[in-house]
């Protein structure tokens, strides 16, 4: 395998191990504050070049983050001197705006309570200086355009607003074949026509709804991705796929549907589906059971078969009841050059060269120690957390989140044994504790693994410490730096390394 | 506040609802800005109003669709032809937002005033303006500049014309897809002002780089482009230069791609006349026929009939028939319906003795698809069929047809079949419709959906028009009256609603003796609905009836109505009572 295509030039050498610190923190939890529903983060993004990242909470509310130091770079240069200490800048955010995207509904043909909650965000070309996403929940997808206005002040009008409630003209004027005969016998009359004049203060972002794609999906929609041809993007639901025109929002082309003809045999839902960052006729969705098929859009126009299948070779050990659920695979993404793919199932984080479906190319083990807690898991519903994964731009590492508010970052890379596990606190590596791997004797049914990767958090023996309710789901790498955004329940947590 | 003399009053309202934040008056006034215009005279338009407009570029779209489209004529409202570049400005920044409707908007309204323009206003303000676009910034402005380069390149100096076939090679090859897009739908137009010089050596490279495009999206745009370029080239460089690319497409990995084909052929042998379309567009055809993708089959089965006209009916036999033979069984319903929607068409082109031998046949096996929409395709197509071979010999396998298709059970169907009974009659002739179709036109008057029943009805007034009233009295109209008996009222309605659709058809003295015995006994029916559709009728028969009719039988039975208990039906029968008296007022 050779990763090395994918790299760009980084400053330092970049097999050497990261050191992750603490960046910034948006709302952060006071002790014994308690969290409200409706504010824990529920997507992240961030844009194509960096400059801005958008999270999304169960609320309904997207928060838009700007980059402080992308703008303006005469202020970045006395920085530089304060902290010279640091000679990397690393991006830091601010807060831009927010907007509420989706209020909770009732499908009164269905008897369903559509939640408000967002359930991804995808970022859009930029245009005319305006920012562009589309965010969805379960059934609705929306477009936002978010643009600097100015907040405008019009004076000197014509007339008096007090004048035209007491003459009693009428208010909206109305010509015969748009004739004023009696202006031209007035030339005096011209002249004391005014135009209104506009005179602006200073501007702020206002967003607004540009399109509304509604009513195409029967399931819950779990993904959207834009495709690189810049005018069509995907969403899919448990069972199926569409294709959407951005400029169309009445209809929709189904290009995935993997509904059997009777429900009683339905065995394996889409749990996530991404376009090829560069190649518009590709896209890769992956299953419940642990498989993740590549699509070429131009062999027909209904893809259900695929043209590749990418699957773990079954496992020569014992089946439990929980292979199969833990099999599923939760998020997907792309390598920036669409040659690797990420997954993520429940156990592992893999990664897939699309050049060779016999197997993953690199498997690592996000909390093997959980492995003997599958029952408790099962019974407390956290078997079907569903966690996400992300891919650094140059492609040399990969992140995924765990619970107890842990994180962990993978160097894929050939060669590379990087690993770290991180909290999302403010002292991200106080739970850093690399505990050498225990010699395989009861799991010795996994040892076809790479077992790099499998040193576990906090005191060993003491999982019981793990706190399933504290689950870090959601993370997102910087498009071309090593920053990581991750969200703690209401809090956004960003490091840099 | 200025104060404004009274006339100009109205003006300065719309003026200043330019910014009012009422959307629907900033649109009022938008619409009304040449009023606005003439108020200010053309010099304060210009120095005023256009600058003002210039900077409203962040309105509503709406607002600015409607900005975009007033600009596009106001030429005389700035003084004329000489001034016409200050209207630039405005629609400039309109051209590059990123609504698109109001991009092509004012991409219109540019080439409307550019193509107005003067030779030197020409040079000195849009062609500038045309190349501040397609160095924008933003891929909205570089896309907008695509469609005014025709504009701009007509009329300006051999220098800049140079300048602008080399900026829209860059635009061709832009990173965007979007401006790469339209740069190849826009390409047929720029080329149609191009000389024949640097079309073959400049233009034809950019389509060139076009048809070989990563992406999908711009490739099939490109397609157009073969049939736009091909008029212009000469016949030999056509053949040379075009031809292979429409090959190569036919061919394309992505359906889309030759679906775009398939879809653009009759054009597309046009631009490659006859001779190439029988040599080398007839063998690409046939691979559509039998592509992979019902898509491209749907779309290629469509064009079949309009193929075959193009060539002469040995080679139609000879390479297409066989491809429609195995349409006719393909495994999708909706190539199949593609297909028998157009084959109709092609009995004409073949002939008597070739419909009779090889497309007979398939009209009989789509005549009993399992799918209604390719019967129903067939049956509304068969006065073609009528004209080459006459009906007698599909006429066997057509009634068994109809008659599945008017008991199919999606009532839509049933309702397609009964609109085709008037033309069928017409084609089919009076002997064959009495024996089988009579019975079906008083069965669908029964139906369990209301539309079926109502479109029944209306089948009737129109076969009583088809073959006249002495027919109907004796085909039509005794099993209509049968049915008065109905035990069910919403069927004894469907009686009524029959005769008043028939009564103008069938005339005075028929609807006297026959219709109006059963619409009296009908007024004495026990429900209520009944006997306000019956003051209803009476009230529609008037005008068909004598006055003495009137007085003597519909007036007695209206105003027995009139004292029904139930409301209803008193007051249909009070507004029948007085449309009589009414027309005995204005007869007076």
């Amino acid at each position: 395998m050779n990763g090395g295509d994918e790299v760009v030039a980084a400053s330092a050498d970049p097999s050497l191990p990261l050191e992750w610190r603490f960046s910034q923190v948006f709302g952060e939890r006071g002790a014994g504050e308690e969290v409200q529903e409706v504010d824990i983060i529920s997507a992240i993004e961030f844009d194509n070049s960096g400059d801005h990242l958008a999270t999304g909470d169960r609320g309904g509310r997207v928060v838009l983050f700007e980059r402080t130091d992308a703008n303006n770079s005469s202020g970045g240069t006395r920085r530089d001197l304060e902290e010279t200490d640091y000679p990397l800048r690393h991006p830091e955010f601010r807060y831009k705006t927010e907007f509420q995207s989706h209020d909770p509904e009732f499908d009164y043909l269905k008897s369903l309570e559509i939640e408000e909650k967002i359930n991804k965000i995808r970022w859009c070309q930029t245009a005319n200086g305006a920012l562009f996403l589309l965010s969805t929940n379960d059934k609705t997808i929306k477009f936002w355009k978010v643009q600097d206005k100015k907040i405008k002040k019009i004076c000197d009008m014509n007339s008096d607003p007090s004048r035209t409630v007491g003459n009693g003209t009428v208010a909206s004027p109305c010509f015969v074949n748009g004739g004023v005969p009696e202006v031209n016998s007035s030339p005096g009359g011209i002249s004391s026509l005014r135009l209104p004049v506009v005179t602006s203060h200073e501007s702020s972002p206002v967003a607004r709804c540009r399109k509304v794609y509604a009513h195409a999906h029967d399931y819950h929609i779990n993904s959207i991705s834009n495709n690189s041809d810049g005018e069509t993007f995907l969403s899919a639901d448990d069972l199926r796929i569409n294709l959407w025109n951005m400029e169309i929002n009445n209809q929709s082309f189904n290009i995935v549907d993997v509904k059997p003809a009777k429900m009683e045999d339905l065995s394996e839902v889409i749990t996530s589906a991404e376009f090829h960052p560069t190649h518009c006729n590709m896209l890769a969705y992956s299953s419940s059971k642990g498989s993740i098929r590549l699509i070429d859009l131009r062999q027909s126009a209904l893809c259900d078969s695929h043209s590749k299948l990418f699957e773990e070779p079954e496992a020569a050990g014992p089946k439990s009841f929980f292979t199969e659920i833990i099999a599923s695979v939760s998020d997907i993404k792309f390598a920036k050059e669409g040659r690797y793919l990420l997954s993520r199932d429940y156990m592992t984080l893999k990664l897939w060269d699309i050049n060779m479906d016999s197997g993953p190319v690199a498997t690592f083990q996000v909390h093997e120690y959980l492995k003997p807690k599958l029952c408790d898991l099962y019974e407390n519903d956290s078997i079907f957390d569903k966690f996400e994964c992300c891919i650094s731009g140059n492609g040399l590492r990969a992140a995924t989140g765990s619970y107890s508010n842990l994180f962990r970052v993978f160097g894929v890379s050939p060669g590379s044994t990087e690993s770290a596990t991180l909290e999302a606190s403010r002292n991200p590596m106080r739970r850093h504790v690399p505990i050498p791997s225990r010699p395989s004797t009861a799991l010795s049914s996994i040892t076809r693994v790479i077992s790099r990767g499998s040193e576990s958090p906090g005191v060993d023996g003491n999982s019981n410490a793990l706190d399933y309710a504290t689950k870090l789901l959601h993370l997102a790498w910087h498009p071309n730096e090593n920053s990581i955004a991750c969200a703690a329940a209401n809090s956004l947590y960003m490091y840099y390394a | 506040m200025a104060m404004v003399d009274e006339p100009l009053y109205p003006i300065a309202v719309l003026i200043d609802e330019l910014k009012n934040d009422d959307i629907q008056l900033r649109l009022n006034s938008i619409r009304r800005l040449s009023t606005i215009a003439r108020a200010l005279g053309e010099e304060r338009t210009r120095k005023e109003l256009i600058p003002f407009l210039s900077e409203n570029s962040d309105d509503d779209d709406e607002v600015l669709l409607a900005m975009a489209e007033e600009l596009g004529v106001f030429i005389p409202f700035v003084g004329g032809i000489e001034y016409a570049h200050v209207l630039l400005p405005p629609l400039e920044s309109l051209c590059t937002v990123e609504e698109t409707c109001v991009r092509e908007k004012a991409v219109d309204s540019l080439c409307k005033i550019g193509s107005q323009m003067r030779e030197t206003d020409l040079v000195d303000s849009f062609v500038p303006l045309v190349k501040r676009l397609a160095a924008g910034e933003w891929f909205a402005a570089r896309v907008s500049a695509c469609g005014i380069f025709h504009v701009a390149y007509q009329g300006c100096t051999d220098v800049l014309k140079t300048e602008l076939r080399s900026t829209y090679s860059l635009l061709c090859q832009d990173d965007m897809p979007m401006v790469r897009r339209a740069a190849a739908s826009n390409l047929g137009k720029f080329a149609t002002t191009v000389e024949s010089t640097y079309l073959i050596a400049e233009i034809m490279t950019m389509f060139d780089d076009l048809t070989k495009d990563d992406q999908d999206s711009v490739r099939l745009l490109a397609v157009e482009g073969c049939a736009a370029l091909g008029k212009l080239l000469e016949p030999q460089d056509c053949v040379a230069r075009i031809l292979p690319v429409i090959v190569n497409f036919s061919q394309d990995k992505s359906w889309r791609v030759r679906y775009m084909v398939a879809n653009q052929l009759y054009e597309l042998c046009e631009a490659v006349g006859p001779d190439c379309t029988k040599t080398d567009l007839v063998p690409a055809y046939v691979r559509l026929l039998r592509d992979n993708e019902a898509e491209v089959r749907i779309a290629a089965a469509g064009k079949v009939t309009k193929f075959c006209r193009l060539l002469n009916p040995e080679l139609a036999i000879q390479h297409i028939l066989p491809c429609v033979k195995e349409l006719s069984s393909d495994s999708s319903q909706h190539v199949r319906s593609a297909l028998a929607s157009v084959i109709m068409g092609m009995a004409p082109i073949l002939g008597k003795d070739s419909t009779i031998e090889h497309l007979l046949p398939i009209f009989l096996s789509l005549l009993k698809d399992e799918f209604p929409d390719v019967r129903l395709n067939i049956i509304s197509k068969l006065d073609q069929v009528n004209q080459v071979i006459g009906i007698d010999l599909l006429s066997q396998s057509l009634l068994p047809a109809i008659v599945e298709l008017a008991e199919d059970r999606h009532w839509r169907v049933r309702l397609a079949i009964i609109e085709y009974v008037p033309l069928l009659a017409s084609q089919l002739g009076i002997g064959f419709f009495d024996d089988k179709l009579g019975a079906l036109c008083m069965q669908w008057l029964q139906d369990k959906v209301y539309s079926i029943r109502e479109a029944a009805a209306n089948n009737l007034k129109r076969l009583a028009e088809e073959f006249g009233p002495e027919w109907a009295m004796q085909h039509l109209v005794p099993q209509v009256l049968d049915m008065v008996n109905n035990p069910h009222y919403l069927h004894r309605m469907m009686v009524l609603r029959a005769i008043s659709l028939m009564a103008p058809v069938m005339g005075s003295e028929i609807t006297c003796s026959k219709f109006l015995p059963v619409v009296v006994e009908a007024s004495k029916d026990r429900v209520p609905n009944i006997k306000f559709n019956v003051a209803k009728l009476l009230q529609s028969l008037i005008p068909i009836v004598d006055q003495s009719v009137v007085d003597k039988t519909i007036r007695q039975c209206l105003v027995d109505l009139s004292e029904d208990p139930d409301v209803d039906v008193r007051y249909f029968a009070n507004q029948a009572l007085n449309s009589i008296d009414g027309t005995t007022a204005a007869q007076s």
